[in-house]
């Protein structure tokens, strides 16, 4: 785990590297910390320096709060502009509504939890999607969910407040059901890392996105 | 940046493990006034109860009482592979899950071990239902309960590699219960936050199938 220069806790990180080998599952374990994928978190911010991979949205919590309402903001715009597209009808047209709903719950709590904070909550990014048809839409939506449960993943361990760390996992969790249903939708594994979800870090998350945003 | 709901958050993450309950408590009741942004005021109340709740101090206390519901899990699906009468897509699925809560609970022991703790025993357990649809209320409850407990634990959580890995797992409980669910014909996310649950709330859960 490289990436981890520091640590909130220095007794647990040496109890932790102190004993060597590794069974499969601590491969597997470990490798959720991202040391071994290619979508390796590099910041150093743990001691809230807000020199971290979120700095370009604020310092600290605020940066990484920023940087998820960014995302909250993009999914929030998709899923409305899908359900003015058409494309959806009756189940899936509900499942669709609801996950908007709750994106946009969680654009609120983010934007509120800035404030708190005494950050300025990110502005709305403007956003085109392409919506050609029913199975590009659900792929696309595949794709936004997966990735926004892999980039909560990616920030938990470097956010400061054990209150911001609380509600950052209560969204966390649900992006993870929100991708495990459009999966299921898409016929593909509901864990498609396996036991061990994979976190993804701001660069690549931020490069996935960039297509969609406009001006 | 408030310096006064700041500098008690970053005095939590760096209290020691030594250190104790005392300055932890008193750290999450402070910090707890900024969890009324997020939750609603409503919330902060039993935030601080659940925060507190946590009976074993410490990561290993964590990961153990984690490794004990992942152990429920497991032996849940395990025994749910010849009892569950689970056909076509519904059997993949609890051969998936008895796979990923196995993987579970051998990271989480060999987590312990690396800490210098002492995995938890398996407990027996008893699960009482006779066909497909008992079985699958009952992994309702035991994935949702999953995720809401990792939840709850992961603010209490000192090491960050530690944090991040049940980061990892709690997604897969997450996307678990979700599928389980949409078998169910139930909402697979049914709210915008995953409700966090203390050691205490998710022992009162699982007690009665435990032997």
């Amino acid at each position: 785990m490289p990436e981890m220069k520091q640590l909130r806790d220095p007794v647990s990180r040496r109890k932790f590297l102190a004993v060597g080998g590794s069974s499969t599952a601590v491969a597997a374990f470990l490798a959720a910390c991202g040391d071994d994928s290619g979508t390796t978190t590099t910041t150093t911010d743990s001691m809230g320096s807000g020199d971290g991979e979120t700095a370009q949205f604020g310092k600290g919590d605020v940066g990484i709060l920023n940087y998820a309402l960014t995302l909250e903001y993009l999914e929030t715009a998709f899923y409305a502009d899908v359900v003015k597209s058409g494309l959806f009808k009756g189940a899936d047209l509900e499942t669709i509504r609801k996950f908007g709903a709750e994106e946009a719950e969680h654009v609120e709590a983010l934007r509120a939890a800035v404030k708190q904070l005494g950050g300025k909550p990110a502005p709305e990014p403007k956003a085109e999607f392409p919506l050609k048809s029913a199975k590009s839409v659900l792929e696309l939506a595949g794709t936004v969910e997966n990735l926004g449960a892999a980039a909560y993943l990616g920030q938990a361990a470097n956010i400061q407040s054990p209150e911001v760390l609380a509600s950052a996992l209560a969204i966390h969790s649900v992006e993870g059901r929100h991708a495990a249903v459009l999966n299921t939708l898409l016929g593909e594994s509901i864990t498609p890392d396996g036991a061990f979800a994979k976190p993804a870090d701001v660069k690549t998350v931020l490069k996935s996105v960039e297509p969609f945003l406009v001006g | 940046m408030n310096e006064q709901l700041k500098t008690p958050e970053l005095a939590a993450v760096e209290v020691d493990v030594e250190v104790g309950d005392l300055s932890r408590s008193d750290v999450i009741l402070k910090g707890a006034l900024a969890a009324g942004a997020i939750y609603g005021a409503a919330m902060v109340s039993p935030f601080v109860r659940k925060a507190l709740a946590m009976s074993e101090s410490g990561d290993v206390g964590i990961l153990n009482f984690a490794l004990t519901l992942e152990y429920l899990e497991a032996k849940f699906y395990e025994e749910a592979k010849s009892r569950a009468k689970a056909k076509g897509e519904l059997k993949s699925l609890v051969n998936l899950l008895a796979e990923d809560e196995q993987q579970h609970v051998e990271a989480l022991a060999a987590t312990v071990k690396k800490l210098g703790g002492k995995p938890a025993a398996e407990p027996k357990f008893n699960f009482e239902y006779g066909d497909t649809a008992g079985f699958l209320k009952l992994a309702q409850i035991f994935e949702d309960t999953g995720v809401s407990a990792y939840n709850g634990a992961g603010p209490m959580i000192k090491s960050k590699e530690v944090l991040a890995a049940a980061g990892g797992i709690v997604q897969v409980e997450a996307r678990h219960a979700a599928a389980i669910r949409l078998q169910n014909k139930e909402e697979p996310a049914p709210a915008a936050f995953d409700t966090p649950l203390s050691e205490k709330q998710v022992l009162k859960a699982v007690e009665p199938f435990l032997v």
